[in-house]
């Protein structure tokens, strides 16, 4: 037998025991018998001395090729095994992935806090500065720089939780308007604010009533302030809290703090204008209150309602979030039940 | 105010659906209660002649009635009315027929006895009772003689009519009369209204000063006050078309001379007043205040006490009635009265709103007094409700008013501009357009250059500014053809001041943490405002004048005993694991001051399991460390300049004295935390509860870290660990702070990694073991370095702490 038929030997016993082979020891130690210092081919080599000059390097070149086809049978095997290795193991750490994950604790805004919160940032985005005030208000701010003197009729609808005979707790957030009309410097600009708190009146608590509710001022006093922009404005929060579809109706009404005044209802978005009980078959949910400022109200915060005048509104947070998420009861939102709470995740 | 489309059919005529109209005048004028047809829903419901009736053999009260109800035969109909009699006119339900709320009656029988169907009272058939005339209360209904068996009852009662029930703001009290509503709907739809106006005629001999003297002192009671007199008359019930009126007004039909007072009250929206002369006992009428105490019995035979600043009608001696409110029993119209006198006036709107308040009387006179008259038709609608007494009671009208107070009517001027309106609205209508609409609403317009000088009538008293032009006009231009547009003008900033955003971002780190949002109310008892105050200055409640219920008399000083509550709510529901936080004010109210501060505060209770057991892990219930962690993240993540630290407290009332500490900053205290005293735990019915409450104005005025990039170290740390034995008295916080001092510069990093107390030490003694993290910013550290610093803390602690390190 000469030398290429025994290396041709080789290489099929090679072969057949890489294909042969079940496990990376295994193929490992046919590499290292196969192609090592003291393997079989190093061996056959050995005797290519005894070969002529011509032939060997025919036979060097030849064995270098049956020394490269076997290492490469033995990288793919080897990768092959590993796969598999590598799938054992996997297949090994499956686990029950229905199973309930860790629980992580997160805490949620009040729903009340999330309908503010959005009102919030849409009046920032349009440059409107958040304003606060006091919730123990003196009777001058809340009423009588409202245009509402002490005998007015309009303080019938208005019953208040008094302190003292000057002191009460704030009826409306329109006193911060007041207070801040007052001390806004219009050389510097436009007053662009908004207003969120609480507010309390003098009623007993039922599904409808609250003795504590919260209510969202917004005022603006510019130099050309329109009634289309405040119709703008409010066609915004509508779509903004409602959704996009709502339209808007404005109806005249009656509030002393602004002339002219406009009620505003939105399209019931339960019906879709259609009529429901929710919108006791009228198509309409009445959502806030709004107006061109009375002059009045600007003269007595010190602002010329010849040269100045501009739009105020005033919303409901706690109706707001009442007729989003239908809820019945005003109660709920004080009484802090966490199974009502916690249905207001804070969704995108 | 009930709106009778067929009333407003006498001063315009409108072809459009009452809804529609309806409709209009929510978007144009005022809110809109309801749209109703009386005779809506109902069917079968017919005139019946009551032919014969006998008793019924097997009751007491029963009738059993021969009908005929337009059909060739009578039918039976058992009838249990204690007013029904043979020969009447009756309302007839036929079988098969619906009355009011939807009901069907059917042909039955009754004890035995076929009964047709049945015969009816008003209210069977929708009549609210406080329209049904008095006699006909507790009975059936007996329809005119005229009625004609077998025809449907709703043309005979009114009840085809459509009823549009208005809710009228404060400002628009002209639309508290047909009048005033024919007005409106004239300029609305742009179709002219026309009125009929009082013939009156005055052929009466004897004159006005032969019956009446009036005084009036002080006339600012009284800006008008008219009486006219009516004589020989006979008081009995009015005619039907009036009872229609006034029933389907909401007005219940009492005699043809209270009839007329009120049919006028609504058509010119006058209250008026009519006395039995014969029993004023005297010749002298005196309108003044009332003496404090002076009493009077009224129309609803209440006898009420009066105030001095109450305005009385008096005989010159005795209250007759009180003005404007509710006249007095004395002198009201019985069936014998045959003299009237009749008053007209205008009051002091003021003086009746506190004497409607004071005495609680709400009429729909004192509404309109409160809120304005139209001057302009005082007398007119006096001379027509004498005119009109003196036709039902066939009597006679005294020639002459009585008067002793008058106030002209007079139109008011107002100037604008056609810009003005323009800018206001956002609109861009002509002076054409707008001189129109100004017609429209009948107001005259004369233009002066680029002013519009507009005349309004005396019945728009509501109007007496520019703006209130720009609101006529908007609202009868449409608010619907007004533009959409968002406010131009000079940029501004829209931000939060510091202090909001602090308030926010505490709010999300501790959502973050787990806790929820409350809302909690702010009114609360004295005894729960005054509980967990831990302001160094003292502080006293604030409480309401005239609170509503004793659970919501003071105002909170703590936002913890509101969460307190709102736990025990959860917990009463088996609600036992919860967290929760609430952002608000407290109000402080420093001795010798009416008025409180107000401080923003924020706070947290948390109670039972913060983690349910599962399948990978154990229950975690809440406690002391639990809470504080929680503090500690919220002003770890603020970046407070001062160190913050937790001193053990036993002062706080209603804290665990063992397990509450108040947390400093610095020198000040701006709040504690720790578990809730059990006692006052068990106040509210609470298990095992922590809380903690903060300061947040003292945060938001917190020196800040200012914020700089720290590189970092390129070195590896080295650790190092310690366990040591101390006494149980010695504090982690002293402890760490003596490693921390002794530590040496490359010490960045105490952590403490585990406690023990329990049965393998020594008793008293606790051990804690801690790793201490070393790491240089500019070399690799080698052992040397770390252990000379290492070695120096170990002697620091066996020396300070008596600690034995192990």
């Amino acid at each position: 037998m000469d030398l290429k038929e025994k290396l041709l030997e080789l290489q099929e016993k090679g072969l057949k025991q890489i294909r042969e082979s079940e496990d990376l020891k295994q193929i490992n130690d046919i590499r290292v018998n196969l192609l090592g210092k003291k393997g079989p081919i190093t061996e056959v080599l050995r005797g290519m001395k005894d070969l002529s000059a011509e032939e060997r390097p025919k036979i060097g070149s030849f064995s270098n090729a049956i020394k490269n086809e076997l290492a490469e049978a033995i990288r793919l095997k080897n990768e092959e095994l590993e796969i598999k290795k590598t799938a054992k193991k996997l297949e090994k750490e499956k686990i029950d992935v229905t199973l309930p994950g860790a629980q992580i604790q997160l805490g949620q805004p009040h729903v009340i806090a999330q309908v503010i919160e959005e009102l919030e940032d849409l009046f920032l985005g349009m440059g409107y500065q958040v304003v606060s005030g006091p919730e123990i208000e003196e009777d001058h701010y809340n009423f009588e720089m409202l245009n509402l003197p002490a005998d007015h009729p309009a303080r019938d609808m208005q019953d208040t939780f008094y302190i003292t005979k000057e002191l009460l707790m704030r009826t409306q957030t329109s006193p911060v308007q007041a207070r801040t009309m007052e001390t806004h410097d219009f050389s510097k600009g436009p007053l662009k604010m908004v207003s969120p708190g609480k507010v309390y009146r003098r009623d007993t608590d039922d599904a409808t009533h609250s003795h504590q509710f919260h209510q969202f001022e917004g005022l603006v006093i510019d130099k050309h302030v329109t009634m289309a922009d405040l119709k703008g404005t409010i066609e915004l929060i509508a779509k903004t809290v409602f959704g996009e579809e709502q339209e808007i109706r404005l109806r005249p009404s009656y509030f002393p703090f602004t002339e002219p005044s406009v009620e505003v209802d939105v399209t019931c978005f339960k019906c879709h204008g259609k009529g429901c009980s929710i919108c006791k078959y009228t198509g309409w949910l009445e959502v806030l209150g709004a107006g061109m400022v009375h002059p009045n109200v600007l003269r007595m915060a010190g602002v010329d309602p010849e040269v100045y005048g501009g739009f105020a509104f005033g919303l409901g947070p706690d109706r707001f979030a009442m007729l989003k998420y239908s809820i019945d009861d005003i109660r709920n939102f004080y009484l802090n039940d966490n199974r009502f709470l916690s249905q207001f995740t804070k969704r995108g | 105010m009930k709106v009778s489309k067929n009333w407003l059919n006498e001063y315009l005529t409108l072809d459009i659906e009452p809804k529609v109209i309806a409709e209009k005048i929510a978007r144009t004028a005022v809110e809109i209660d309801s749209v109703k047809r009386p005779s809506e829903g109902l069917k079968k419901i017919v005139v019946g002649y009551v032919d014969s009736l006998v008793p019924h053999p097997d009751s007491d009260h029963l009738s059993v009635c021969q009908v005929d109800v337009g059909e060739e035969e009578l039918i039976q109909i058992v009838c249990g009315a204690p007013n029904i009699a043979a020969g009447q006119k009756v309302i007839v339900a036929l079988p098969n027929s619906r009355i009011a709320d939807n009901v069907k009656i059917k042909r039955g029988k009754m004890r035995g006895q076929a009964s047709e169907g049945m015969i009816c009272a008003l209210q069977e058939i929708g009549f609210s009772e406080s329209v049904v005339p008095k006699e006909f209360v507790e009975g059936i209904y007996v329809m005119p003689e005229d009625a004609v068996p077998g025809e449907p009852v709703f043309d005979y009662l009114g009840m085809n009519d459509d009823i549009i029930d208005i809710d009228v703001t404060p400002n628009r009290a002209d639309m508290l009369s047909m009048r005033g509503v024919a007005h409106e709907l004239s300029a609305d739809y742009d179709v002219p209204a026309t009125f009929k106006h009082p013939d009156l005629k005055e052929t009466s001999d004897e004159k006005i000063e032969d019956y009446i003297s009036l005084a009036l002192p002080d006339k600012t009671l009284a800006p008008t006050y008219s009486m006219r007199v009516i004589k020989d008359l006979t008081v009995k019930a009015s005619p039907m078309w009036l009872q229609i009126r006034l029933w389907n007004a909401g007005v219940r039909p009492i005699n043809n001379v209270v009839d007329v007072t009120n049919y006028m009250l609504m058509d010119y929206g006058q209250p008026l007043h009519a006395f039995d002369y014969n029993k004023l006992g005297s010749k002298d009428i005196l309108v003044r205040t009332a003496n404090a105490g002076e009493k009077i019995t009224t129309l609803d035979t209440e006898e009420r006490e009066l105030k001095d600043s109450d305005i009385v009608i008096t005989n010159g001696d005795k209250a007759i009635a009180i003005a404007g409110t509710m006249g007095g029993e004395s002198t009201q119209i019985t069936n014998e009265t045959v003299t009237v006198a009749l008053e007209s006036a205008v009051f002091n709107n003021s003086m009746v709103r506190k004497t409607a308040r004071s005495q609680g009387i709400h009429s729909e006179a004192s509404m309109r007094f409160e809120r304005g008259i139209n001057v302009a038709t005082v007398q007119e609608s006096l001379d027509a409700a004498a005119e009109l007494i003196a036709e039902l009671g066939d009597g006679t009208v005294v020639t002459g008013t009585a008067s002793a107070s008058r106030l002209e009517a007079e139109s008011t001027f107002v100037d604008t501009t056609t810009t003005h309106l323009n800018n206001v609205m956002g609109t861009e209508l002509s002076e054409t357009q707008i001189t129109k609409l100004f017609q429209q609403l009948g107001f005259t317009v004369t233009t002066r250059g680029s002013v519009l000088n507009v005349e309004v009538p005396a019945r728009r008293w509501d109007i007496s500014i520019e703006a209130d032009l720009v609101e006529e006009i908007a609202r009868i231009y449409g608010y619907d053809n007004i533009p959409s547009t968002l406010p131009t003008g000079e940029m501004t900033p829209g931000k939060y001041t510091y202090k909001q955003k602090l308030i926010r971002q505490a709010r999300h780190i501790l959502e973050s943490a787990g806790l929820s949002e409350a809302i909690s109310y702010g009114l609360t008892t004295e005894e729960k405002a005054g509980k967990f105050i831990f302001e160094e200055k003292d502080v006293y409640t604030t409480n309401l004048m005239f609170p509503m219920s004793s659970e919501r008399t003071t105002v909170r000083m703590n936002l913890i005993s509101g969460l307190l509550d709102d736990l025990s709510y959860n917990e009463a529901r088996k609600s036992d694991n919860i967290a929760f936080y609430e952002q608000g004010r407290v109000f402080f109210r420093s001795e010798g001051e009416d008025r409180p501060v107000e401080i923003e505060h924020i706070a947290g209770a948390m109670t039972g399991l913060f983690k349910l057991a599962n399948w990978q892990s154990d229950k975690q219930p809440v406690d002391f460390f639990m809470i504080k962690g929680v503090v500690e993240q919220l002003l770890t993540q603020l970046q407070l300049t001062d160190d913050v630290t937790y001193v053990a407290s036993e002062s706080h009332e209603d804290m665990h004295p063992g397990r509450t500490a108040d947390v400093y900053l610095k020198d000040e205290l701006i709040g504690f935390v720790g578990q809730v005293h059990p006692n006052a735990a068990k106040e509210f019915n609470l298990k095992e509860t922590y809380v903690f409450e903060l300061d947040l104005q003292k945060l938001v005025d917190a020196k800040k870290e200012e914020r700089l990039f720290e590189p970092i170290s390129k070195f590896p740390a080295v650790t190092r660990d310690v366990a040591l034995m101390v006494a149980n008295e010695s504090a982690n916080s002293d402890i760490e702070t003596l490693i921390k001092n002794q530590g040496g510069k490359h010490l960045i990093d105490i952590h403490l990694f585990d406690l023990y107390q329990g049965s393998h030490i020594e008793s008293g003694m606790k051990s804690l073991a801690y790793t201490l993290t070393y790491q240089d910013t500019a070399k690799t550290l080698v052992e040397e370095d770390v252990t000379k610093d290492f070695n120096r803390v170990i002697e620091a602690l066996k020396e300070t702490f008596k600690a034995d390190i192990r």
